[in-house]
């Protein structure tokens, strides 16, 4: 199988006043093509260095990662945006939508840094990533007008349309009502059939059950990675939670 | 990134906040608006000043006897005597730079027709000096070299003179008016010319020959002036020359003697006035360019708070991808739409309000293309100017702060 991610014992340190902070102490693992991982720990467990490292927005102290097969610990900034712009698709916690925009183009966003994509070749995939998230009827409404589990569909939508090697959710369900994490999940779980790799950093142990792997992390090193053998439906939980009263 | 893109994602930061744009478009609005403004007025009095001059004659040269003292006391120019009808007849022979020359002798009193009268002053010249001051016959003619060597007793009258003597609308050519007790018969009414820049009426006089004035109203053989114009404008230097050295040779004036004539060009006066005018302009220009600065650091001001305010944003871009010369692009590409948007409606108020001020107060304007060019070039450098230092504060920040910022 492909390797999308390889972490080989990678530290980061950082320069606190006269202390020397060892937020990672030497992590290291592969990631495969189509797994959906999901990355635990509690806050101060180096999970945010971590993500930030996998998404390229920090490089280690040491030790090497490859995206895709690249190196990327000696690109400079401006590579590494490129990188972000073709390889990764981030969801947050928070959505991030611009505001007063309409979802196509909050979607077409990522593919605006990307001079490869014509004005309606972008349109196009932008339009196609937000009905593969089930907003096919919202194209045109605007981010303060939506509800926020249609703003993180766009979000995800905004993910999905450079078609990354990897997706980057940090925390994604944080802001949202149980229902529409539920609703959410499914959707990262549709993703994950259609073999997508995602990688999911959450404190909520609950959501572990529906990935295919899951990675903890406590101050600053890995202290358990399994293979969940019992993926649990996320649309089957769905059903069973008590309807809206509406 | 291709540049198109950042235009578009500018624009669209910029349509999201329509009125933060437009208020902070406001100081250039009104910073170039008053430039324009300002300049069009400075410019159009001092165009105003200038024709008024060049229709007096802007290669106008007058020579009048120079002061001289005598006993300690100063005497008055006209009391001189050493401007003789030689010098008058060597300028015409000798020069090369001047074109027009006329003898002036004058002299103030009433005039007299039937029971009316009026102040006035009689100049007694040739029919060179129309041109000089360029004045135009309207009805009848000018005297002519035959009158003058007749020192006929014949008149050109001013239309003012023709107002207060002819009260009733009769034609006053063939009529004759008495000056200084001399009956004058009109031969001619000139052209109305106003007044110049000086307020002075230049329609009340009267012109006769100088040899009738010299014999028969002041009884001298001096003359009281020279007048006489510049082949053009620009020869007037070389032409003063000529008739310094003339003078000086046929006064038997000494190298180490001064002058005693004074030479007075028009283009001096014009030069004194224009600069007085462009001084204006720069005043009033000035003042317009304090309020552009203010303009243009409510724009820096205004960028910095949006830097603040969109870290979030900026974070955003940068994560999905957008370098930082992109975001310092795109801030840049922002001030510079506001400053030139700006600066097109303000080129266009300007120019309005300057209009209103010409039909309002009628008030002299000129809007010079030169002076809308330079405000939108200089809003242009404002936008990038005050746009700079937001824009690269922007371009600076670290993504993985400014997606968290709170």
């Amino acid at each position: 199988m492909k390797e999308i991610i390889k972490l080989d014992n990678i530290k980061r340190d950082f320069q606190v006043g006269d202390e020397t902070v060892h937020a990672l102490q030497g992590v290291s693992f592969t990631i495969y093509e189509g797994e959906f991982v999901t990355i635990m720990g509690t806050s101060g467990s180096g999970k945010s260095t971590l993500l930030n490292t996998l998404g390229c927005l920090d490089t280690p102290t040491r030790g090497e990662y490859y995206l895709d097969g690249v190196s990327v610990r000696t690109m400079g900034k401006n590579a590494r945006a490129t990188l972000r712009n073709r390889k990764i698709g981030f969801v947050f916690q928070s959505y991030n939508l611009l505001p007063k925009t309409t979802a196509v183009e909050n979607v077409e966003l990522p593919l605006m840094y990307n001079p490869n994509y014509s004005t309606s070749a972008r349109h196009e995939k932008a339009v196609q990533a937000l009905i593969a998230v089930g907003l096919g009827d919202h194209l045109m409404h605007k981010s303060n007008q939506m509800s926020g589990g249609q703003m993180q569909r766009v979000a995800i939508a905004r993910a999905l349309v450079n078609d990354p090697a990897v997706i980057l959710a940090d925390e994604a369900t944080g802001n949202l009502d149980t229902r529409t994490s539920f609703e959410i999940l499914v959707l990262f779980q549709k993703l994950h059939a259609e073999g997508r790799t995602i990688i999911f950093v959450t404190h909520n142990p609950e959501i572990a059950q529906y990935s295919s792997r899951n990675i903890t992390l406590r101050d600053g090193h890995i202290t358990s990675d399994t293979v969940n053998a019992n993926i649990l439906d996320a649309a089957d939980a769905l059903t069973k939670l008590p309807k809206n009263e509406d | 990134m291709n540049g198109t893109n950042l235009i578009k994602i500018a624009l669209r930061a910029l349509v999201n906040n329509k009125l933060r744009g437009f208020l902070t478009m406001l100081g250039i609005i009104i910073g170039v608006a008053s430039v324009i403004t300002m300049l069009a007025i400075g410019q159009g009095s001092k165009r105003s000043i200038q024709a008024q001059i060049s229709e007096m004659g802007s290669n106008m040269i007058m020579i009048h006897p120079g002061t001289d003292v005598r006993g300690g006391v100063r005497q008055d120019a006209s009391a001189m005597e050493t401007l003789k009808l030689e010098d008058y007849q060597n300028i015409v022979d000798e020069t090369r730079y001047v074109s027009a020359v006329s003898p002036s002798v004058n002299s103030s009193g009433q005039a007299i027709y039937g029971a009316n009268n009026t102040p006035t002053t009689v100049y007694g010249i040739n029919p060179d000096y129309l041109e000089i001051r360029r004045y135009k016959v309207g009805d009848g003619e000018m005297f002519t070299e035959q009158n003058i060597q007749t020192a006929a007793k014949v008149c050109v009258v001013g239309k003012t003179v023709v107002d207060n003597l002819f009260t009733n609308g009769e034609s006053p050519v063939g009529k004759v008016i008495r000056f200084q007790k001399l009956p004058f018969r009109i031969v001619g009414v000139l052209e109305s010319k106003g007044y110049n820049s000086m307020g002075m009426d230049q329609d009340d006089l009267i012109l006769a020959p100088y040899t009738t004035i010299q014999k028969k109203v002041l009884a001298i053989t001096h003359l009281q002036g020279i007048t006489c114009s510049a082949l053009k404008e620009e020869y007037t230097d070389q032409a003063i020359d000529e008739i310094t050295e003339i003078l000086r040779r046929n006064h038997k004036l000494k190298d180490s003697d001064d002058d005693d004539f004074t030479i007075r060009s028009q283009q001096e006066l014009s030069t004194m006035l224009t600069n007085t005018t462009d001084m204006m302009t720069v005043l009033l220009a000035a003042v317009a360019g304090i309020s552009l600065l203010v303009g243009g650091i409510g724009i820096m001001n205004i960028m910095y708070v949006s830097v603040t305010e969109r870290t979030r944003e900026i974070g955003l871009r940068m994560s999905i991808g957008a370098k930082g010369i992109d975001i310092l692009t795109q801030f840049l590409i922002e001030s510079i739409l506001i400053s030139v948007t700006g600066g097109l409606i303000g080129v266009v108020l300007g120019v309005g309000a300057a209009l209103i001020v010409n039909a309002a107060a009628h008030f002299p304007i000129y809007i010079q293309p030169w002076s809308v060019m330079l405000s939108f070039a200089v809003c242009t450098v404002t936008g990038v100017f005050f746009g700079w230092y937001p824009a690269k504060k922007a371009a600076q920040l670290d993504p993985i702060e400014a997606i968290r910022y709170e």
